[in-house]
């Protein structure tokens, strides 16, 4: 991640955005085909939401996003949709599990500040956020060493195949 | 020094990770038992092939179910859950097959989990066997792969909050009542990352069916977990199930919480979640009259025998709504046995309800029940968001055993007290 900039358009949602609206159910339990599942992103509440994607823009949300189920689907079609960052100002606890663990970048910040087709840049290395069409700077959340680890890895698969097991000790 | 004092969740991480650890740190842990179900087991699968692991850690600690969708209903599905079994015979796995039953009601009923274990499965709801006294927590598929290659698990030590439940339940109120009126004061974000404790005359009242009912949704505040302590009601559940030496863990009396709540529940009435949202939560007075065109019985919050039991005692000489389709899956095999030999599954076919193998389909919206655009549904399940039972123009409604069988009589959402006697 280090040196990395990302740049995209907003995509704004609200709070409690849970599993379900992510990728529903019906879907999630009928292949491991991403290709096949990240047509239906935010088909429920969002109905075409895939067709306005373009690589890296950003999903912004508010509290707690992803709650609900376990299914690590969420995190991937939103990796595979092309997104760049889910940015929010809290993740539910296995959404962010999942995220870190399949190298989604996900970034806790004040969110409330973004609006709907805001252009935003973001160095992850220096954690900042910069809303360029209207010239504001947002700070981010630093991770824990060892979970940046994973994240700078492209997740818990590569970090494993790198270091053959955990590197840091309890 | 001087040393703070621990909480359950700090005490139980320590003792596995090796060092005495405290809320925020964030540790490597050793973990006693692991699960996944047919809707991440077969993404675990291809990440552990992934990670280049061959050998599971130790597969008599690993349990996979299919409960998702059991039986298939296609072909794609059938061919996930043949994946699921192939790798389990190879590898030795522990594999519980369709009509076993939904695996939080399963892996508690076999004794795999006891007083002080670290458990973790993929699938939210893991946090059930809180009940039983130990750290449960719900992760995602490459976890478990990484759990099934190395045994371990990368861990944030949660802060804790405390939850006293005072008072006496009142006739035709239950444990699903209670916890649906903590997820309303609490809030669907209210214990993020945290353990919540449940404590209290009304937790030490309930039987242990109703306790796993109240730390199965613990999830539902966006908790990690809901343990509960030992005492003689778990004791003698757990004795012929569990075959090892049990370790309760207490809290220490000056452990530190990051909230404290308490809540008389003396006067509390039948509650309901109404859609979409499981902290949307209203006392039954408020939503009652609402007509309902599907009940459902069953899931990992309340498909167990005594909710069975209290279905029947209402349905016993009465029949469904003509206008209701009334659907009940037995939370696992053995209660559904149990359900038979007691005459509860004849009472309730006679009344005119439908059972389906054992399993999570209508609550996960799979099969097994799916609403049709516009419907109304009352059920025992954990969650009503939108889309969740299949099909996203459906209304969810959150209730006790007792309410979504008075209201399959009714034919709309009704108070269950005036059918109990």
């Amino acid at each position: 991640m280090k040196g990395k900039i990302l740049r995209g358009k907003v995509h704004k949602f609200g709070d409690d955005i849970n599993t379900d609206y992510i990728i529903s159910g019906r879907y999630k339990f009928k292949t491991l085909n991403l290709d096949e599942l990240v047509r239906h992103i935010f088909e429920d509440i969002h109905p075409g939401f895939y067709n306005r994607i373009t690589p890296g823009d950003f999903i912004v949300a508010g509290e707690n996003f992803g709650c609900g189920s376990s299914r690590e689907q969420a995190p991937l079609v939103i990796k595979y949709a092309k997104i760049g960052a889910v940015l929010a100002r809290s993740f539910a606890r296995i959404f962010y599990r999942n995220a870190i663990n399949t190298g989604l970048p996900i970034i806790i910040t004040q969110t409330d500040k973004i609006k709907q087709g805001d252009i935003l840049q973001i160095d992850l290395g220096k954690g900042e956020i910069k809303i360029e069409n209207r010239g504001i700077s947002l700070s981010v959340e630093p991770f824990a060493p060892e979970i940046l680890k994973i994240i700078e890895s492209g997740g818990l698969v590569e970090y494993f195949k790198k270091y053959g097991g955990w590197s840091f000790s309890p | 020094m001087l040393t703070m004092g621990k909480t359950i969740a700090e005490k139980i991480i320590s003792r596995h990770c090796g060092r005495e650890v405290e809320a925020g740190e964030l540790v490597i842990t050793r973990v006693d038992f692991a699960i996944a179900q047919d809707g991440t087991a077969p993404l675990a699968i291809q990440r552990f092939q992934e990670m280049g692991k061959e050998k599971i850690f130790a597969p008599d600690k690993v349990a996979f179910f299919i409960d998702h969708s059991a039986p298939p209903p296609s072909k794609d599905i059938a061919s996930l859950q043949k994946l699921m079994r192939d790798f389990a015979r190879e590898k030795g796995i522990n594999f519980y097959d369709i009509g076993s039953g939904v695996c939080h009601v399963v892996t508690v009923e076999e004794g795999w989990v006891s007083p002080g274990d670290l458990v973790v499965g993929a699938d939210s709801h893991t946090c059930t066997y809180g009940a039983l006294n130990a750290f449960a927590t719900g992760v995602g598929s490459t976890d478990l792969a990484a759990v099934m290659a190395s045994g371990c698990i990368w861990l944030r030590v949660p802060e804790s909050i405390k939850v006293y439940l005072k008072g006496k339940l009142s006739h035709g109120v239950y444990a699903k009542d209670v916890i649906l009126y903590l997820a309303g004061k609490i809030t669907s974000r209210g214990a993020t990352y945290k353990s919540i404790e449940f404590e209290g005359e009304v937790i030490e009242n309930l039987s242990m069916e109703s306790r796993f009912t109240i730390s199965n949704m613990a999830m539902e505040m966006g908790a990690k977990t809901g343990i509960m302590k030992v005492d003689k009601k778990t004791a003698n559940w757990i004795k012929g199930r569990v075959k090892k030496e049990i370790k309760p863990v207490n809290p220490d009396p000056d452990a530190v919480y990051s909230k404290v709540f308490e809540f008389d529940i003396s006067h509390l009435s039948p509650q309901i979640a109404r859609p979409h949202t499981v902290d949307n939560v209203c006392p039954v007075e408020e939503v009652e009259g609402i007509p309902i065109q599907q009940a459902f019985l069953g899931t990992c919050t309340n498909g167990r025998l005594e909710d069975l039991r209290i279905a029947a005692s209402i349905l016993s000489k009465r029949k469904v709504h003509p206008e209701v389709r009334f659907i009940i899956a037995p939370a696992s095999r053995r209660i559904y046995l149990e359900a038979l030999r007691e005459g509860i599954i004849s009472c309730l076919v006679d009344a005119g309800a439908a059972i389906v193998t054992p399993g999570c389909g209508c609550c996960v919206g799979t099969h097994n029940g799916i609403p049709a655009d516009g419907e109304n549904v009352i059920s025992t399940a954990n969650r009503n968001f939108k889309g969740r039972m299949g099909n996203p123009d459906a209304f969810i409604y959150l209730a006790s055993p007792a309410t979504v069988a008075a209201s399959a009589v009714e034919g709309k959402i009704t108070d269950p007290r005036r059918y109990l006697k």
